[in-house]
């Protein structure tokens, strides 16, 4: 089933050979999209080759702001049908979509064709040479400009932004371009067209999940962080390290993830705010320190982009599967905090967060993030300011026969940073008494054990440990990506009469039973949605919550995204039964 | 030239000793390397606050507590990248590692040879007794290749790594060895490593006395100064470790690269940032 978007959006794919020039074309069209006024989303997908190979731009242009894809796109401009087959998967179309390819790229590729879409042809190719340095791309942009009603204006200023002034000639080679898709594109079968905006709205941004969650973790108060480059959270380091500079922090890239862990948590021992970040392959490689975090109590905080998994797995398709290691991956029993942010405008608040959380708690906190959320570029409204900021309690000066690890009354013991006269003491992963001595005692490993829970469990996580809209009788539980589309899902069932409540989940560990009961109050039916094979969050709000109502799981794996369609499909049987 | 004022506070070795009594069993190397440290300190006259001593997984990481110093008792092999953290972020501290030539060149040798390429201001003493002793006596990279064990009987046909050599070509700035029995020179060891910028690699022979009881005398017998001085040109210092039977005590090499920097070009807010998302 398709979903009617509450609001009007169109879909566009864009795909090609590696080196086509895709990639840069999608980034012009969403600039170009976003000066005009609307919103939108671009995704990138390729294979696993670091040049050539297959490559595709997935955009969302809206009048409304949008962080997942619809169910379907409306226009796929093939630059070539090289290896499309291999994303065909992903590019789902119908009889009413608009596949639009050069005459000479051949036969549409059996998987495309299936789909039933109509079928263009233009000789992207033979007018791209008709100009002194025009490029096939810059043709496709005026195609697709003229088709969806973006002037080609906005386009060819993108352009000559992305090209910079100082390659007049290019600017101009690209224009002509530009202008030859657009008029090319005059004899083509009707695809939906945007109404341009009547506003330009100043002070929206354009950044990824991955910036934003370095924005946040900055805001918050990291001023150290440690890497290995791994994808898909590169990008929070290349992003975090230039900024690290400008504001008095430092990033070092680490020989590997056991390093990485081991220098944030040396960081937070001197007292700055740490973070690092990685993906599946090196939060399974960092677990063991994360341990000693927790039983150090010393704050750091751990970004894993997922991917999928197991092992290498797909490293850059989005999946939903490191939640079991998250949140059970620590030997021993270990509290601590797991956090995910609900899409890529929350990415911010959420690494903010996440920041505020480990510094209050002295405790490690993961952050589950993706790849469709770090790697995905949206046009947003800019995210609403938030509080958090890094606050640790420290000891006093001169402390009087100071203990590291004393019980308090909420768990959390005021740290001595070293430099504090009086105030040394020894971390330690060995279990420890109250004055921080390694001790082998029953009595000493229940206070610990008991301490470092209660401060975990006993702390008052807010508002924020969710996001939920509205009422009904009918909730739809999620988390992380798999949030978006849900909401999308549940707009569409309201134009359809259909009450329907979203409840994501910031907060994934320590559960909030008494948080969730409140919010399930009057719901008679539950929804849990979420991109696992094994449906990891479904057992897991199994394991930790008292649902008591019907529960309706719909997990799957990656690659492919979850989307509204599928999630709607699910809501209206649901709601009818 | 006005003559140098006398520190404020008169260190002296007890004020670097906390009240734990160490696990170590009676008669074991790292004792006496545990004195040597705080006679070190004493002499360089650091605030025991100022100090942070770290280290991993084994009978020489235990010494941490030992030391009324601040510091972080790790997981096993870690403790050059936890002190790697620790010193770039906190810059004003004197970071001491602390580790054991299973915990240091085995399970942490990758983090060995970043450590010395980065030349971060830190000083590694590493007690080499060349057996594993909290886990009953296993063989480590130093252990002779012929060496009897439970888990590698006959031994383990192995030739031993050269740690000083390593250090070496990893770009290590500072490599010395001392040894247990020597407390005097191992302490000179650790105030000259503590004074020499970038990453000082000291190499401590620790007997082991319940695994390795002949070690103690026979080492006391092969040990000797180093009869040729400490070199800064790498490609001799090479050589002489190279053909070094491994006995020959003092500094071997002291280099002149300079240590690692961090590179800071404002103080600006985080929200300062914000302008290239909005443009």
């Amino acid at each position: 089933m398709n979903v009617e978007s509450a609001a009007k959006s169109i879909s566009i794919a864009l795909t090609g050979s590696g080196g086509s020039g895709v990639m840069t074309a999608g980034q012009t069209l969403l600039d170009a999209a976003r000066s005009c006024g609307f919103y939108g989303l671009m995704t990138r997908s390729s294979g696993p080759q670091i040049r050539g190979g297959e490559a595709a731009a997935m955009l969302r242009l809206a009048t409304r702001q949008v962080e997942s894809h619809a169910d379907r796109f409306d226009v796929l401009l093939a630059l070539d049908f090289e290896n499309v087959q291999r994303f065909a998967a992903e590019l789902p179309l119908d009889a009413g979509s608009l596949v639009i390819a050069d005459p000479k790229a051949g036969e549409i590729p059996a998987a495309i064709a299936a789909y039933g879409a109509r079928v263009a042809r233009v000789e992207m190719n033979k007018l791209a040479k008709s100009v002194q340095g025009g490029r096939i791309s810059m043709v496709a942009l005026g195609i697709l400009a003229r088709l969806t009603g973006l002037p080609e204006e906005a386009i060819i200023s993108a352009v000559s932004q992305t090209i910079g002034q100082r390659k007049p000639e290019a600017v101009a080679a690209s224009e002509q371009a530009v202008r030859l898709g657009a008029v090319a594109a005059e004899g083509l079968p009707e695809a939906p067209r945007l109404e341009l905006p009547a506003e330009k709205p100043a002070g929206r941004w354009s950044i990824t999940g991955n910036e934003a969650t370095g924005l946040g973790a900055l805001k918050g108060g990291v001023r150290f962080v440690a890497g290995y480059p791994i994808t898909p959270a590169t990008e929070i380091l290349e992003w975090m390290a230039p900024a690290l500079q400008q504001c008095g922090g430092v990033l070092i890239q680490a020989e590997d993830e056991l390093a990485s862990i081991n220098m944030v948590i040396g960081a937070s021992h001197g007292g700055v705010p740490a973070l690092t970040a990685t993906a599946g392959p090196g939060l399974s490689l960092m677990i063991e320190s994360i341990g000693l975090a927790v039983a150090s109590e010393t704050p750091i905080v751990v970004v894993d982009v997922m991917r999928t998994g197991p092992s290498t797995g797909i490293a850059t398709k989005s999946e939903q599967t490191d939640l079991n290691i998250a949140v059970y991956g620590l030997h021993g029993d270990a509290p601590h905090v797991v956090v995910a942010p609900l899409g890529i405008s929350d990415a911010l608040a959420t690494a903010q967060w996440s920041v505020a959380l480990a510094e209050a708690i002295q405790v490690p906190v993961i952050v589950l993030s993706d790849q469709s959320i770090g790697q995905s570029r949206a046009i947003i409204d800019r995210p609403e300011d938030v509080a958090f900021v890094a606050r640790r309690e420290t000891a006093a000066a001169h402390p009087d026969s100071y203990r590291r690890y004393e019980l308090t009354a909420n768990g959390i013991s005021p740290m001595a940073l070293p430099g504090l006269p009086g105030g040394q003491f020894t971390a330690d992963g060995l279990e420890h008494n109250a004055q921080g001595t390694p001790s082998s005692q029953a009595q000493d490993h229940i206070a610990q054990l008991d301490k470092r829970l209660r401060k975990v469990e006993g702390y008052d996580y807010g508002d924020f440990w969710a996001e939920i809209e509205g009422e009904g009788p009918l909730a739809v539980l999620t988390w992380g990506s798999s949030v978006q589309p849900v909401r999308e899902a549940i707009a569409t069932a309201r134009a359809h009469g259909i009450a329907a409540k979203p409840i994501a989940l910031r907060l994934i560990a320590p559960a909030q039973p008494e948080r969730l009961a409140a919010a399930l109050g009057g719901v008679k039916r539950l929804i849990v949605v979420e991109q696992s094979h094994s449906g990891q969050f479904w057992r897991y709000l199994r394991a930790h919550y008292d649902l008591g109502i019907p529960t309706v799981p719909m997990y799957r794996p990656g690659p492919l995204p979850i989307r509204p369609g599928e999630i709607l499909e699910i809501i209206l049987r649901e709601a009818r039964s | 030239m006005t003559p140098a004022q006398p520190p404020e506070v008169q260190y002296k070795p007890a004020h670097y000793k906390s009240a734990i009594k160490p696990v170590w069993c009676p008669g074991c190397g790292d004792h006496s390397v545990l004195l040597a440290f705080q006679r070190a300190m004493a002499e360089l006259a650091l605030p025991p606050e100022k100090i942070a001593v770290v280290s991993g997984i084994g009978c020489s990481s235990r010494i941490p507590a030992y030391t009324n110093t601040y510091g972080f008792h790790g997981v096993h092999g870690r403790s050059l990248a936890l002190a790697t953290g620790l010193k770039v972020a906190r810059p004003d501290l004197t970071v001491i590692v602390a580790s054991g030539d299973g915990d240091g060149f085995s399970i942490g040798g990758n983090h060995f040879l970043h450590a010395c390429r980065r030349n971060i201001d830190l000083t590694y003493i590493v007690m080499d007794n060349r057996i594993y002793g909290m886990t009953k006596g296993q063989p480590s990279p130093t252990t002779e290749l012929d060496w009897d064990t439970a888990i590698a009987p006959g031994g383990t046909g192995l030739s031993p790594f050269h740690p000083l050599v390593v250090a070496l070509a990893s770009g290590a700035n500072f490599i010395a060895r001392g040894f247990s029995g020597d407390i005097p020179g191992c302490a000179r060891l650790i105030v000259e490593a503590v004074r020499t910028p970038g990453f000082s690699f000291v190499q401590v022979l620790s007997p082991c006395i319940t695994f390795r009881p002949d070690q103690q005398q026979a080492w006391k017998d092969l040990v000797r100064n180093a009869p040729v001085p400490e070199t800064d040109d790498p490609g001799r210092a090479a050589r002489r470790l190279m053909t070094d039977d491994g006995f020959n005590l003092g500094v071997l090499y002291r280099g002149k690269r300079p240590p690692y920097a961090t590179r800071s070009l404002a103080n600006l807010p985080a929200a300062h940032l914000e302008e290239e998302f909005t443009a």
